[in-house]
């Protein structure tokens, strides 16, 4: 049973606008974003039967909702993250608590390194991938591969749109990838195509990929992904997963979907 | 040597990820070039790589604009900082820490700026003056109490030699040494640079100077015409030697022999051992070699070619010398100090048939000046080429039939 890490969205809204699907006039409707984050939880508990940990909600912090960017968890380790922007910065002292309280042993990089933890940090048992460029300093991964002796190949991601690892690149407990081509350059293409044989590689169309379609949530066969991505659930479920979709719209104003919002403690 | 080069630092996985190839291509295509030194591949897929790598560009602005476009990607410029000095402790020795010089083009940084290092030379010291900006090279031994010795490696940049715009048997920087090699090819292409050279030294241009550094097998193999030839024809500039090659040039020139054999005859002439000696006499008595050719003593070979067409000699005694010969610098460390004065503008060094000449030149010439070893002896010419004079082409062959070859090349009818 997989173990997550979650933050209620009591104080969830879009205060400052730091991506492109930002816009302080498109506000959250409260009542809507905790309904659809209530259900991703009951999906998560009860039909993926995952663990859940919650952790308390800061005024304040309407992003400490995004729990993928607390950091990486690998055993009983966690590196916490770096922001880009200072408007998240406050939210490291909370994640580094967090687990600080849960017994972690819990690490920084170098102040100058941006690292948005599990956001940017992802892979299969082998091999991780690191996004960089949006977000993470690509400078980050080399001291995270010595940390938890696992390669890191960095992608630069090249889309706005998909400016975290995870909106647009989703390894699967099988070994398949479920990504969004387009927002890998040809280097990043190359490096992926070299670890991942085709059959193994997704690719979602541009249509569900800005629904979010790789911010999914992956646990044994199962596959939580927000509503609106027929296509990839047709996809998937002919791999064998069993999808679950959920209904994210509020968290998609702020950038953000199922993956963001968990954050994988095992 | 271009203004505008910086050296970035690339670590993590860069290699299967192809970071390093992206940063590569994307300095090519920006219009810049690169060196990539010190790459280091991770020796499992956990371990990272890492590579060091020179950005050059046309301009200090394009530079700045790679920089800007590869550092996203990890590439981070190595902080540069001043070069360290401390003053020498004593006559005669260096600081604890000094850095020994390559022969490779050098600058250290002083005051944040890049200063060219003067009379580049391997294994050397590098002697500062920071009050005008100035640095050379300085032997140990030269070292004066409190001279400012450049110390440890920081601040300290090494240009690694570009290929030569020539494509001639010099522009292929390969000291491949072999025995089997074709020798005819090789000796046409150093004949083009001697003619070249000569045109350039003709109309005063620098670094157009030729030097021969030879041994006395020059004269038992019977390259003595030859070479005479070469230096009468004003294409050799500077000659380093022994007492041995002057005595036995000189000795041919008055009995007929060299260490005592006929040189046409081609055997032992009775008392012939002793020609040398007497010939080696006879100079002492007039007192100069220079005296006994304006004098009509040594009327032909090479020392007379050399005094008449004023060719820089330095003759390095050894401890094995007869006499010596008067003008024979018997000091090992002055007659280093008279050939350094000597390799200034060279342009071209032929080491002829001494392992002992080839050698101690070989050491005193900057990397950028082409030289031409040969020997019949495989040993010298590796031995020269291990030493990192890589510009250093190696002809297993005999002495004589190079300068030959060589004379006819540039048009000895003999």
């Amino acid at each position: 049973m997989s173990r997550l890490l979650v933050c209620p969205p009591d104080y969830f809204q879009i205060d400052y606008e730091i991506n492109p699907w930002m816009k302080r006039d498109n506000a959250v409707v409260p009542s809507r974003a905790v309904a659809q984050w209530q259900r991703l939880m009951q999906v998560l508990e009860e039909d993926v039967a995952a663990g859940v940990e919650r952790m308390q909600p800061v005024p304040g912090l309407p992003d400490l909702v995004f729990t993928a960017n607390a950091g990486v968890v690998a055993g009983r380790r966690a590196v916490i993250s770096r922001f880009r922007y200072p408007e998240r910065r406050r939210e490291e002292l909370h994640f580094a608590q967090w687990f600080r309280e849960q017994g972690y042993e819990v690490l920084t990089l170098d102040e100058s390194l941006y690292f948005e933890g599990a956001g940017d940090l992802l892979g299969f048992p082998e091999t991780w991938f690191g996004g960089y460029r949006q977000r993470s300093d690509i400078r980050s991964f080399p001291r995270l591969s010595e940390l938890f002796q696992r390669e890191i190949i960095p992608l630069e991601l090249i889309d706005s749109r998909f400016y975290h690892l995870d909106t647009c690149f989703c390894p699967l407990s099988g070994g398949e990838l479920l990504y969004f081509p387009s927002s890998f350059d040809a280097y990043g293409l190359a490096a992926i195509a070299q670890r991942l044989p085709e059959e193994r590689r997704l690719a979602v169309p541009e249509e569900e990929a800005i629904r979010f379609a790789c911010n999914a949530v992956c646990s044994g066969k199962h596959i939580v992904i927000p509503a609106g991505c027929p296509r990839t659930m047709r996809l998937l479920e002919s791999r064998g997963y069993l999808t679950h979709e959920v209904e994210l719209s509020e968290f998609m104003k702020s950038g953000g979907a199922a993956k963001c919002l968990t954050l994988a403690l095992d | 040597m271009t203004a505008s080069q910086e050296t970035v630092f690339l670590k993590g996985h860069i290699i299967d990820s192809l970071i390093l190839a992206k940063v590569l291509d994307t300095i090519l295509m920006m219009g810049g070039t690169f060196d990539l030194q010190d790459v280091n591949i991770g020796a499992t897929r956990d371990a990272p790589s890492q590579a060091r790598i020179v950005v050059r560009a046309s301009s200090g602005r394009l530079l700045a604009e790679i920089l800007q476009a590869i550092q996203p990607h990890g590439a981070a410029v190595e902080r540069d900082t001043d070069c360290r000095f401390e003053p020498a402790p004593a006559a005669g020795i260096f600081p604890d820490e000094f850095y020994a010089t390559t022969h490779l083009p050098t600058q250290i940084r002083l005051d944040s700026d890049w200063v060219e290092v003067e009379g580049m030379e391997m294994d050397l010291g590098i002697c500062v003056d920071p009050a005008k900006a100035h640095a050379r090279t300085i032997p140990m031994g030269a070292v004066k109490a409190g001279d400012l010795i450049v110390t440890g490696r920081d601040g300290i940049r090494v240009t690694p030699l570009a290929r030569p715009a020539e494509r001639d048997v010099f522009g292929f920087m390969e000291s491949v040494v072999s025995s089997e090699r074709p020798h005819q090819p090789v000796i046409a292409d150093i004949a083009q640079r001697m003619l070249k050279m000569r045109g350039g030294h003709r109309q005063g241009q620098p670094g157009t100077k030729v030097l021969c550094a030879g041994g006395p097998a020059i004269v038992h193999a019977g390259g003595r015409e030859a070479l005479t030839w070469l230096i009468e024809s004003g294409f050799i500039h500077v000659l380093f030697c022994g007492n041995a090659l002057a005595a036995h040039d000189m000795e041919a020139g008055l009995y007929g022999t060299s260490l005592g054999y006929g040189l046409t005859a081609g055997r032992s002439v009775p008392h012939g051992h002793e020609h040398h000696l007497r010939t080696i006499n006879r100079i002492r008595a007039i007192g100069s070699i220079h005296q006994a050719v304006r004098s009509g003593v040594i009327t032909d070979g090479i020392m007379a070619a050399c005094v008449r067409h004023d060719v820089n000699m330095v003759m390095a005694g050894t401890i094995r010398d007869d006499g010596p010969l008067p003008g024979v610098v018997t000091d090992s460390m002055r007659a280093q100090e008279a050939m350094r004065e000597a390799v200034q503008g060279v342009g071209l060094a032929l080491l002829v048939a001494s392992t002992l000449h080839a050698i101690a030149t070989g050491n005193l010439l900057p990397a950028t000046v082409p030289t031409v070893c040969v020997d019949v002896n495989p040993s010298v010419p590796t031995k020269l080429a291990d030493r990192g004079s890589f510009q250093a082409v190696g002809l297993v062959m005999d002495a004589a039939s190079f300068l030959k070859e060589l004379a006819r090349e540039l048009g000895w009818r003999r």
